[in-house]
């Protein structure tokens, strides 16, 4: 009997060696003359350990990483095969601590199954909510779906069933499923892990979301530097089209939902909706002012539903298990739970599946394991580069979109970035000022002059050029940005500005 | 230049719904940049004004209209990067290539550009040559990394 073992092909672990890592378990194997099976899975989302190999025994599942080339001999020397003992080992996977405290109901696949193997999805519990859907009125599908409490998890939290009932009750010949894929914040990779460890679940999200609202097609607008996520979303929407999950008759529905995936082109502004429906119309990403709505008039002025990757492939659970099991996850109104993702300067680094209501002190230490260099955390983003820096004073606030809200922060997507004390504020803050020029589409006056002015003003006070003057211009330029930009591009640019400044004036000299 | 070479993936993709980014992608893609003459052809066959295929062209940053090196290098600039020595990598390759963002060394080996992430944030600081990306990259790392690309390249 020939032996499983999974190598992730994760852009992550891909980018720590995995594919060397296969070929040379493919090559020892044959020398051996051992018969053994390579699966190429997600990643489990623990990135330290990255590339993480595990080897299908009678005990389950046993881990070892992280595994470099070199490596491989002596692993199978050590009877890897059969889980033995090795320098490497780290035992049952779903032990670890980091996995086993977490609660995945998104990412339950993900680093589990063969992303591309319709079998093992549906093994996995894979269709049981398009199944459910089909059966359903569309009516009884969005209100599941508000029942469940589910809000956006691109970042904006707006609430998913609301957004869902607008588009059902619009009348239209055509309408739309856009899902964006535009994963540009930096600190963020669950949309890609997902996309590319468990595919089928955002083609099921999609397929439902059609179903519910009346749309019979579907874009997923993926970011130019994702090429892996976009390949393997082209291979398994043609798989999934084949099995009858897409096409004329999705789940014998009787009614049709066809998809396809766009690639973008390296704008971040994309990312806002509005601008990403011109650039898949294929016109410059520029913002558009809202009302009208997307939701009434969307891609090419037709009702669509727009919604992020995660909000998406949340759903197929929530009409497996009922709204209530999911709802009964988080807490307020923040219900249910978030992929987060742990990032910068972490010993852990890595995807954390939580429900609401966990503290940031908690993701950062039980789960990140503290700084990577061993120096104290000063600030953490959280949110994106629109997000607020949160000082170590604020490392007690619950994970929960009003909380966090109430701290002059935001949860967003869930991004956590961790800098150690050898961060200067400073020139954080003159980042994310550059960072919005550089991206800002130019349609409105505060986000594309402010931000240039914004360098320069942030330039005088590092300076020490009339300082006290200069801190005072910065304050009120981000007042107006905030108050006056068309998007979130420029309105949020102003928080981490401002959170580094109030939250760590000496850094500016102040 | 092969005009007919760019009239059939132009025509091979015209019919799609928002059509403009697929083709300047398909174009790249066989190319390597999107050549002056592709505007008027797109524009002809998209029913649009040149002056719109120039405007979306030049608004993303994935699009170039000059060939680029033999490798394109894509250092990661953004947060989580920096968080993990991303500035102290960024004046490493500068100087190491002896160009600055957007140019091309001299023997057209290689040209660099900035990128706001890879989506690779836990393993930073990362960056790309070519289609790999590399995470946890260190000085050391990037030198073996670019003496490899070099002998290929």
């Amino acid at each position: 009997m020939s032996v499983k073992i999974y190598v992730p092909q994760d852009s992550g672990a891909l980018s720590l060696g995995a594919e060397r890592v296969a070929k040379a378990i493919a090559a020892e194997a044959q020398k051996r003359s051992l018969e053994i099976k390579l699966v190429r899975n997600g990643s489990r989302g623990m990135f330290w350990l990255e590339p993480l190999v595990e080897v299908h025994t009678a005990q389950g599942r046993i881990a070892y990483g992280p595994v470099q080339a070199r490596d491989v001999a002596d692993l199978f020397e050590a009877g890897f095969l059969e889980g033995k003992p090795h320098a490497l080992a780290l035992g049952p996977t779903e032990q670890i601590p980091f996995l086993a405290k977490q609660e995945r109901l998104t990412f339950a696949r993900v680093g589990i199954t063969d992303p591309i193997s319709l079998d093992d999805y549906a093994a996995q519990g894979g269709w049981q909510g398009l199944k459910q859907a089909a059966t359903l009125a569309p009516a009884a599908i969005v209100k599941e779906v508000t029942d469940s409490g589910l809000r956006g998890r691109g970042g904006a939290a707006f609430p998913t069933g609301i957004k869902w009932n607008t588009v059902l009750g619009a009348q239209a010949g055509q309408k739309y499923i856009v899902c964006n894929a535009d994963e540009g914040d930096s600190g963020t990779f669950s949309d890609r892990m997902l996309m590319e460890g468990d595919p089928y679940c955002l083609i099921e999200g999609m397929a439902i979301a059609g179903l519910a609202v009346g749309a019979t097609q579907g874009y997923i607008y993926v970011r130019s530097e994702y090429p892996h996520a976009f390949k393997t979303l082209n291979a398994t929407i043609a798989k999934a089209r084949d099995a009858g999950w897409l096409g004329p008759d999705v789940a014998g529905s009787g009614k049709a939902f066809e998809l396809e995936a766009r690639l973008g082109a390296g704008a971040y502004i994309c990312g806002e909706e509005t601008a990403l429906l011109e650039s898949l119309e294929g016109k410059r990403g520029v913002v558009r002012a809202k009302p009208p709505l997307p939701a009434l008039k969307g891609l090419f002025g037709q009702p669509t539903v727009v919604n992020n990757v995660m909000t998406l492939a949340s759903v197929p659970i929530i009409l497996a298990k009922g709204a209530a099991f999911y709802r009964d996850y988080g807490q307020g109104r923040s219900l249910g739970t978030l992929p987060f993702q742990l990032a910068g300067n972490l010993k852990h680094a890595g995807l954390v599946e939580k429900a609401f209501g966990l503290t940031l002190r908690e993701l950062l230490y039980d789960y990140g394991g503290g700084s990577a260099s061993g120096r104290p955390l000063r600030a953490v983003q959280v949110g994106g580069p629109l997000g607020a820096y949160v000082p170590e004073a604020d490392f007690d606030t619950p994970l929960d979109y009003e909380a966090f809200a109430a701290k002059g922060a935001m949860v967003g997507h869930g991004g956590v970035v961790a800098f150690d004390d050898t961060v200067d504020m400073a020139a954080q803050a003159r980042y994310a000022m550059e960072f919005c020029a550089a991206e800002s589409c130019g349609k409105c006056t505060p986000c594309r002059i402010g931000s240039t002015r914004g360098v320069e003003v942030i330039d005088r006070i590092i300076d020490g050029t009339e300082r006290t003057k200069n801190v005072e211009l910065l304050k009120s330029l981000c007042d107006t940005m905030l108050a006056g930009s068309l998007c979130a591009h420029g309105g949020m640019t102003p928080y981490p500005v401002l959170s580094a400044l109030n939250h760590f004036p000496s850094d500016f000299g102040v | 230049m092969d005009l007919a070479a760019l009239q059939t993936i132009i025509n091979a993709h015209r019919a799609l719904p928002g059509a403009m980014l697929p083709t300047l992608h398909a174009i790249q893609d066989e190319m390597g940049y999107i050549p002056e003459q592709a505007v008027s052809l797109i524009a002809s066959a998209l029913n649009v004004s040149r002056a719109e295929v120039h405007g979306v062209i030049s608004f993303y940053h994935h699009f170039r209209t000059a060939p680029p090196g033999r490798r394109v290098v894509e250092v990661c600039r953004a947060e989580s990067c920096q968080a993990k020595g991303g500035r102290a990598l960024e004046a490493h390759v500068k100087a190491q290539l002896g160009v600055d963002w957007h140019q091309t060394t001299n023997d057209g080996a290689f040209t660099l550009e900035p990128v706001y992430c890879l989506g690779n944030c836990a393993c930073s600081p990362s960056l790309r040559i070519g289609d790999d990306v590399h995470g946890r990259v260190s000085s050391e790392t990037f030198d073996a990394l670019i003496s490899e690309a070099r002998v290929e390249a």
